[in-house]
């Protein structure tokens, strides 16, 4: 079942000439609009006639999420900002989150991606669309429910949490589709064992899963206990938030709606153009987007393009599941964190910031975060309560700028492993 | 009278007192008087010993971290009782004692205690009876 079947099933010639088009346009809007792109563009000796097919492409700059930052929050608007109807960001390094605007015209683009995901998974005007991801800042939650809307299917906008109410509502509103983290889907395919109720007992037939990285073993794991087809979904919110790229029935790579966004895979350390196969970081453009464009925005997820005709029919490129990333940016249900930010917080404690580590586990099917933390003599003191006091704060002060809690511990000094000077910052211990 | 305590962070997992008394006992450091504080993940050492500087800079070479305090050391007799009327002193005069432990061996009808107290100099004239303690810091005091 397709949403919009001459574009999905569209041959290549053809989408290469919409593609061209509206990268074109997207060229010249931005030269214009945005003094940032303007000066990178100035930089790199290029006029927006320069960029005349999709080959082209390679020759403008890469955008980054420091530009992001260095723009916060509204330099990359392309539209003046009455023109912008609504404001999503993602939690950010250094305290500032990422900003992402979006126009009317935009987020009926979004929809339109949703729509598509959606249908893919199976979603019709008959099903229940339980949306589990969170509402607010997050594009999760609200990005789901607007495609789900646009099919017309009966959505069920129940947030993120509360797992026994998530599973009330699933049983007494008959949700056919569940939309939430893979690792969640599991915690409450967990949950209702724990309650004594059976998949059979409820009307539960697919789950559209994402924002956070995930294998085959556990889809396997979620599909068996939940007795559902589980679809991998791809999206970050400085593209677009979800539907940039979703699977089909066929679970064989993620069809990539590259009519609205042109993927590119890169050799991250040189930068250079990869071929269809060959695994690289993955480099997006938007090239319909009106309230912040993106050029060759590096996303740091690292996959592989396959334009082989896929079994459903649909014709658009397949990016395999993402292998990884090429920074050191985890993904802890759901929430993007760097280790810099734990850096930047135990700055705040003094002069210098003691060492530290991650340790990010994955318990009852929910991943924990630990952050070790070397006792340093400025913080030390030969009374429990006042080291206590310190590691609530320190959990509280994370709390806050990661957007996901974390336990502290604190170790005693040179504790934490060493290699050639530098702490090992991370220690993933997630099987995925 | 006024000593130096030694505090040391050790982290709670099976070994790490060891490690720390294994250093004392490569310097020949005899413990005095100690107590441990814990929690589920850490544990602090307070420790007294003749050499209080020497030790501190032992154990900052050893990559622990290390903080002398203050605190209050004083003999009180042996006998049921022999606490309470000094910490009674001290409660009278308003001082609060955030931790008490008592020394390792003292002599025949004698005990020794540790307190860390919020008002140190007020706690110790109290104690001494307004009198300037004797002695000072030295050796002496620990055997």
């Amino acid at each position: 079942m397709y949403w919009n079947q001459p574009i999905e099933t569209m041959n290549r010639t053809e989408l290469t000439a919409v593609q061209t088009n509206r990268l074109r346009d997207t060229v010249e809007r931005v030269y214009r609009q945005v003094p940032f792109y303007r000066s990178r563009m100035q930089a790199a000796g290029l006029l927006p006639e320069d960029v005349t097919s999709v080959e082209a492409i390679a020759r403008l700059p890469f955008t980054t999420k420091q530009d992001m930052r260095d723009n916060y929050p509204y330099g990359l608007f392309a539209v003046p900002l009455a023109e912008i109807v609504r404001i999503h960001a993602s939690s950010g390094t250094t305290g500032k989150p990422t900003v992402v605007g979006y126009t009317k015209r935009d987020l009926g683009i979004w929809a339109e991606v949703m729509a598509r995901t959606l249908t893919a998974a199976g979603a019709s005007r008959q099903s229940f669309i339980q949306v589990a991801y969170g509402y607010g800042l997050f594009t999760g939650g609200l990005g789901v429910h607007y495609g789900a809307e646009l099919i017309g299917a009966s959505v069920i906008p129940v947030s993120s949490g509360n797992t026994t109410r998530q599973i009330m509502l699933m049983k007494d509103f008959g949700t056919t589709l569940l939309a939430c983290t893979p690792s969640y889907a599991l915690y409450i395919a967990e949950t209702l064992r724990e309650m004594g109720i059976e998949p059979k007992d409820l009307a539960l037939k697919a789950g559209v899963f994402g924002a956070e990285p995930w294998s085959e073993r556990m889809r396997k794991e979620i599909e068996g206990r939940l007795s559902i087809k589980a679809i991998d979904i791809y999206g970050l919110s400085e593209i677009i938030g979800p539907g940039v790229a979703s699977e089909c029935e066929c679970q064989d790579g993620l069809h990539i709606n590259e009519d609205h966004f042109f993927p590119e895979i890169i050799n991250p350390q040189t930068g250079e153009t990869l071929p269809d196969g060959e695994k690289g970081e993955l480099v997006l453009t938007t090239i319909t987007k009106e309230g912040m464009p993106m050029i060759r925005y590096r996303t740091r997820d690292l996959t592989v393009l396959s334009r082989k005709q896929c079994a459903c029919g649909r014709t658009l490129v397949r990016m395999g599941k993402v292998l990884g990333r090429s920074d050191d940016m985890l993904i802890i249900r759901g929430v993007n964190v760097f280790p810099s930010q734990v850096e930047t917080v135990l700055l705040g404690l003094g002069e210098t910031s003691p060492h530290y580590q991650l340790i990010v586990d994955r318990e009852d099917n929910l991943d924990t975060l630990t952050v070790l933390v070397e006792v340093t003599e400025a913080m030390f003191s030969d009374e429990v309560r006042r080291l206590e006091t310190l590691e609530h704060k320190i959990a509280a002060t994370l709390n806050s700028v990661l957007g996901v809690s974390a336990k502290v511990r604190l170790v005693g000094p040179k504790s934490i492993e060493r290699s050639e000077g530098k702490a090992k910052r991370v220690i993933d211990n997630r099987k995925l | 009278m006024i000593i130096k305590q030694i505090s040391v962070f050790i982290e709670n997992r099976p070994g790490t007192l060891a490690e720390v008394l294994g250093i004392f006992s490569a310097h020949g450091i005899n413990i005095r008087a100690l107590s441990v504080a814990d929690t589920a993940d850490f544990g602090i050492l307070r420790l007294v010993v003749n050499e209080p500087d020497k030790v501190e800079r032992i154990l900052k070479d050893a990559s622990l971290a290390v903080k002398t305090t203050p605190v209050l050391a004083m003999k009180i007799s042996d006998q049921p009782g022999g606490l309470l009327k000094e910490v009674q002193k001290l409660t009278d005069a308003g001082i609060n004692i955030e931790y008490v432990y008592a020394f390792a061996a003292a002599a025949a009808d004698e005990a020794r205690v540790v307190l860390k107290v919020d008002d140190l100099a007020k706690a110790e004239k109290v104690v001494n009876g307004e009198k300037v303690a004797d002695g000072g810091e030295g050796p002496n005091f620990y055997w």
